[in-house]
């Protein structure tokens, strides 16, 4: 590690201006909510940190998450800050395969022993070892391994996260978390379905600059990207308090942009920084290319009822049951009616 | 299963339940109640006019209590009418009714019913303490006024609470809301509020015996 050179030579290397080194450093303490004091440091730190060894295992998962960190439109500054960490196993992008890219992580353990970082995407499955294995280790068995030496592990997306999809019901292979499983080190949790590389590139600033990990919230998600909902800052807000909902996904209301509740938007009860940091270079999110929030970086999103299902639906249980009830309440009634007439009868002394 | 996952799922379903099992019951039970034999000769005919003439007559005032009774028949219609708008005519809980009813209706925006219900709070708060301060309210009152007032502004508060937020989490707050109004739920059958399904049933067959007797309604 000592003869990696830093991340701010890495920069200068790729030809990144001293200007737009600092406007990414201002970026990301903004997004951190840092003062712009830090800035300074945040800079400091990035430039002279020696290329942090990150060791990124891929469990039950789509690839979905890597694709969001290498599908970015332009390489942007934060890719280049992803550039500039050592990524020393991750086995859909790495060249090595086999024994070698195996040998590659093993030596990324011991030579970063107690300093690297591991990222895991994908839930691990524990119904059965075989349901789930990289060069014929089991996942659970990778992880414990990997983990043993790290200084901390981030948990990219929601199935490293929560289990995700894998781990809806009826949860097959006996899908888990990451912090199902990792107890002693600090587990960071950057979920969403995938998560906005942004929000990745930001939490591992974080790491980089103070050497611990951000505040967290109650699923371990950095409270930063995860502490208001999108609800609170869709762009679409305004419609909700005025009573204005699109219908269908072609109607007026739909086509004017109006709020997207009514179609099952979960926002509302949704933590992510969706609607603010945006995806594919501050383009857009879902819900402002009129999709409703589908909730994914929240616990369970996948058993949460319908996706199109609005929020303030109850469940009444089944139409058989409540007509179960009013049947119930007859006979009640019946029954209340006759101990009344039977005492009424006894007043008048009618028989 | 989280909190809004039980609110919405378990609690209502429970709590629907028992709305339609006891509103049932109590209906039942008083419709197939014997009517007191009547041995005079009746004054006028008791039809569903007379029913219907004292349903609308009652919603008023009769003009020697117009004055004493001013005040808090205002502050029980501004609840009254808080209380429809808000549980009929705020989008959201039209969304609620259109799930199992299968049809919507217009609604208000928000701005409105945050209005309306804080005005059926206050004129809630105003009638409970004019039933701990007036002492014939108050030797008449008894666990059924003080507990119907409590589940009945439960649900507005915690509705009202939702985009305040106050450092509480929309999903918190949503939950508590829900179970706020599984309490009402639950609770409506049995106590007063039972006026819910029955005030105009009490209130024509009232007009009727009336009617009969001759009164003046």
């Amino acid at each position: 590690m000592k003869n990696r050179p830093t991340v701010g030579e890495i920069l200068q290397a790729k030809g990144v201006s001293r200007r737009g080194f600092l406007k990414y450093c201002a970026t990301t303490a903004s997004i951190l909510a840092l003062p712009p004091s830090m800035i300074p440091r945040i800079a400091a730190a990035i430039e002279n940190t020696r290329r942090p060894s990150v060791i990124w295992l891929s469990f039950q998962e789509c690839t979905g998450c890597t694709e969001s960190l290498t599908r970015s439109a332009a390489p942007t500054v934060e890719g280049l800050i992803f550039d500039a960490i050592s990524l020393d196993y991750h086995h859909t992008l790495q060249a090595a395969a086999g024994e070698q890219a195996e040998a590659a992580r093993h030596a990324a353990m011991e030579e970063n022993d107690g300093g690297y970082l591991v990222l895991v995407d994908g839930s691990i499955p524990l119904g059965n070892p075989g349901f789930s294995t990289i060069a014929g280790i089991s996942n659970v068995e990778m992880l414990k391994e990997t983990v043993a030496g790290a200084a901390a592990v981030v948990a990219i997306g929601s199935c490293a996260a929560f289990g995700g999809i894998p781990g809806a019901d009826p949860n097959p292979t006996g899908a888990v978390s990451v912090m199902d499983l990792v107890k002693d080190k600090p587990v960071i949790n950057v979920p969403g379905c995938p998560p906005i590389p942004m929000v990745m590139t930001a939490v591992l600033t974080h790491f980089l600059t103070f050497g611990t990990i951000p505040d967290l919230d109650k699923h371990g998600r950095p409270m930063t990207f995860f502490g208001t909902t999108i609800h609170d800052r869709c762009y679409r807000r305004p419609f909700y308090e005025q009573g204005k909902f699109a219908k269908t996904f072609d109607d007026e209301g739909a086509k004017a942009g109006w709020c997207l509740f009514k179609l099952g938007c979960k926002g509302p009860t949704t933590y992510n920084a969706c609607a603010t940091t945006k995806w594919n270079s501050g383009t857009s999110f879902p819900i402002e290319a009129g999709h409703p929030c589908l909730g994914c970086s929240e616990p369970n999103f996948w058993d949460r009822g319908g996706f199109y299902e609005p929020l303030s639906t109850g469940h009444f249980g089944s139409g058989e049951k409540l007509a179960g009830a009013a049947v119930a309440g007859v006979a009640l009634g019946v029954a209340a009616a006759a101990a009344g007439r039977r005492r009424q009868a006894k007043f008048t002394g009618e028989g | 299963m989280d909190l809004l996952e039980f609110a919405k799922g378990p609690a209502l379903q429970v709590a629907a339940y028992i709305l339609v099992a006891g509103s049932i019951w109590r209906f039942v039970g008083i419709m197939l109640l014997k009517e007191k034999p009547d041995y005079s000769e009746p004054r006028k005919s008791a039809g569903i006019l007379a029913a219907l003439k004292v349903i609308y007559t009652r919603s008023f005032s009769a003009a020697p209590f117009k004055r004493a009774t001013m005040y808090p028949k205002m502050m029980a219609y501004v609840m009254h009418i808080g209380l429809f708008a808000v549980v009929f005519l705020f989008v959201p809980h039209i969304m609620f009714f259109e799930g199992f009813l299968g049809f919507e209706w217009p609604g208000l925006p928000n701005s409105v019913i945050f209005f309306l219900a804080v005005a059926a709070v206050v004129s809630g708060i105003a009638l409970l303490v004019r039933r701990l301060t007036n002492p014939v309210l108050r030797l008449i009152s008894n666990f059924d006024d003080y507990f119907s007032w409590l589940v009945t502004i439960l649900p507005f508060v915690t509705g009202l609470m939702i985009p305040v937020r106050m450092g509480v989490r929309y999903e918190t707050l949503l939950a508590i809301h829900i179970l706020s109004v599984a309490l009402l739920m639950i609770w409506l059958p049995f106590g007063k509020l039972g006026h819910t399904f029955l005030v105009f049933i009490t209130r024509g067959t009232t007009g009727m015996v009336f009617e009969r007797k001759g009164a003046k309604t």
